[in-house]
């Protein structure tokens, strides 16, 4: 079944601002991780896919549902977390995701038990009884995610989820889609204009960039070809990148730098062996971080 | 191996099989939610020290008219002219009520929320004005049944009196409704216009307590055309204009009361049907432009 398909689909503002460019994308259910900078057109692809705002021209399709003529049916079987802050900060969550769940069309005392559960799966506990007001924002962000999930939906829309949290919150958020997309069988659609975060959860990658698709595919298909290590040496390195061709590796050089493609860690220890054999003073060695839009380079729209 | 006791298992993640309700009933839930909002069941104790004041202070008012009519067994006060002279209190009640209904949710930015979920848009600002309308209709009602209970229970004439005391009534209470829905459609426009409850609830008296004027100067002018339609200005004297017209003796029960309307009374039915369609369609026009944000 395909989760998502666009076709064309494109999105302008008072016929000047054109936000989305006839974005024609198709992905499997899964982890899908939506990156672009931005202003790339995220926030309105979320919102025709919810429904909540109608394309310009174009198809959508979420979950082998229109949302332009079907949205409630759309929105039904979506739960959707907001990038800003969204909760009013006198009620406890317990309070709010309760409502919220009702507001889902869940039975009252239903809405009460899965709103405990939603939030015991985000990990808040006995908290769950204070005022949202006096939450930090990873507990802020926890409330967000419970209540998209309170209503058990088949696909989940996260709009930025670890904006304003600390790397500790990042990956704990981080792992907890994880956990959302594997083990609770729900499918997550994660946006992020970081692809260093979401390419470690996703197995699927859509890239945008001014509305337009860079690129979308598995994430498997795409860091095996691109991962590099750069080596920089302060001397030395015509001897270095003469070592480590000998040792099988597909070394090239760029100016000061020898890239090496990253197959495993094993890599790592081979670069720093031939390294210390030969005594070089090693200047830098790290994996080299692809903007998204180098990392994405144009091309035809390919389906997944 | 049997089964160990005693262990708490993580039972995971489990996905919910059962029914789902209809829009009705999310409706209704979200109707539930507002009127317990207003008068501040299930939040702080803060929140419910105005509502539940205004609700003493209309019925400490209906049971003190109830004594003294039973003393000097004379009405004071009919059911309709109650509601008119508790009309300062529930513009107050509406100023603090109506922003705590949608002002809070603008501001927090729960409204995206809301919206995300299957109930349509206009419906999230049509159960919230039921909501309004539902207490407003409580506040100034329940004080009526107050009185009618005491009536009933002091006449001298038996069933027959207590029938005739009912008929009082229900004009009184359609009186009362229509208090509501006028002022229940005004603030919640005036409060869906801005997150800051303070404004609201400043826009809101505003509107109400700065008509009254227009209607004095009106009143006095040396036309008696203008001076008969002089109460359309301001949403309160609109209200008793169409209770003139509409009840008429019923809400005056003989006494003096009742303004100069002249034979103007079909316009000033047609008015606050207009008010209250423009009102409506404006609130719901509010709500398709602060979704599509």
């Amino acid at each position: 079944m395909t989760l998502l398909a666009t076709e064309s689909l494109t999105k302008t503002y008072g016929g000047r601002v054109t936000a989305l460019a006839d974005l024609t994308v198709s992905v499997e259910p899964g982890i899908i991780g939506l990156v672009g900078a931005n202003g790339a057109g995220k926030s309105t692809l979320i919102k025709i896919l919810l429904g909540l705002l109608p394309p310009t021209t174009g198809r959508v399709r979420v979950l082998g549902l229109d949302p332009t003529t079907d949205p409630a049916a759309v929105r039904a079987r979506v739960g959707y977390m907001p990038e800003h802050d969204a909760l009013p900060p006198d009620l406890s969550a317990a309070e709010l995701v309760t409502h919220l769940g009702r507001m889902s069309g869940l039975p009252r005392t239903v809405a009460r038990e899965r709103a405990s559960e939603a939030l015991r799966h985000v990990g808040l506990h006995e908290e769950r009884h204070r005022a949202v007001g006096g939450y930090s924002t990873g507990m802020k962000q926890r409330v967000k995610l419970a209540q998209a999930l309170v209503h058990d939906p088949d696909l989940l829309l996260l709009d930025e989820p670890t904006n304003g949290l600390d790397p500790a919150g990042r990956d704990a958020m981080l792992a907890l889609i994880h956990r959302i997309g594997t083990e609770f069988g729900i499918s997550v659609v994660v946006c992020s204009h970081l692809l260093g975060e979401v390419e470690r959860i996703c197995d699927t990658l859509v890239a945008i960039d001014g509305g337009r698709l860079l690129r979308a595919d598995r994430v498997a298909a795409m860091t095996t070809a691109t991962d590099v290590l750069a080596v920089e040496v302060s001397e030395g390195t015509d001897e270095l990148a003469a070592r480590l061709a000998a040792l099988d590796l597909p070394v090239s050089r760029d100016g000061r730098l020898l890239l090496v493609p990253l197959a495993d860690d094993h890599t790592y220890d081979l670069i720093l062996g031939a390294v210390a054999e030969l005594d070089l003073p090693l200047h830098r060695l790290d994996q080299r971080r692809h903007r998204v839009a180098e990392l994405f380079a144009p091309r035809e729209p390919s389906h997944v | 191996m049997s089964e160990a006791t005693g262990v708490i298992h993580d039972i995971g993640y489990q996905r919910y099989t059962g029914p789902r309700l209809g829009r009705r009933q999310v409706f209704g839930a979200l109707y539930g939610h507002g009127l317990r909002t207003v008068f501040g069941l299930g939040r702080s104790a803060k929140a419910k020290i105005f509502p539940w004041l205004v609700v003493a202070v209309v019925t400490v008012v209906a049971a003190g008219l109830t004594a003294v009519r039973s003393q000097i067994g004379q009405v004071v006060l009919t059911y309709a002219q109650f509601a008119d002279a508790m009309s300062w209190l529930v513009i107050f009640f509406v100023a603090v009520a109506a922003p705590e209904l949608v002002s809070r949710d603008l501001r927090s930015g729960v409204l995206p929320l809301y919206f995300s979920r299957p109930l349509p848009r206009g419906d999230y600002a049509l159960a919230k004005l039921a909501a309004l309308i539902t207490a407003l209709w409580l506040l100034l009602g329940g004080p009526q049944l107050v009185m009618f209970l005491g009536a009933a229970f002091t006449t001298s004439r038996g069933m027959r009196g207590v029938w005739d005391e009912l008929l009082d009534l229900l004009p009184g209470l359609l009186y009362a409704g229509l208090w509501a829905v006028v002022f229940a459609s005004i603030g919640l426009l005036v409060a869906s216009l801005t997150g800051k409850r303070a404004f609201a609830a400043g826009g809101i008296v505003a509107v109400f307590l700065m008509t009254t004027p227009v209607v004095g100067v009106l009143s006095i002018m040396p036309s008696r055309t203008v001076n008969e339609l002089a109460f359309l200005a301001s949403p309160s004297s609109l209200v008793s204009g169409v209770g003139t017209w509409a009840l008429g003796d019923l809400l005056t029960q003989g006494q003096e009361g009742g303004i100069p309307i002249g034979g103007f009374g079909p316009v000033y039915a047609v008015v606050a049907l207009l008010l209250v369609a423009a009102c409506v369609s404006l609130l719901l026009l509010r709500y398709r432009k602060v979704a599509a944000r």
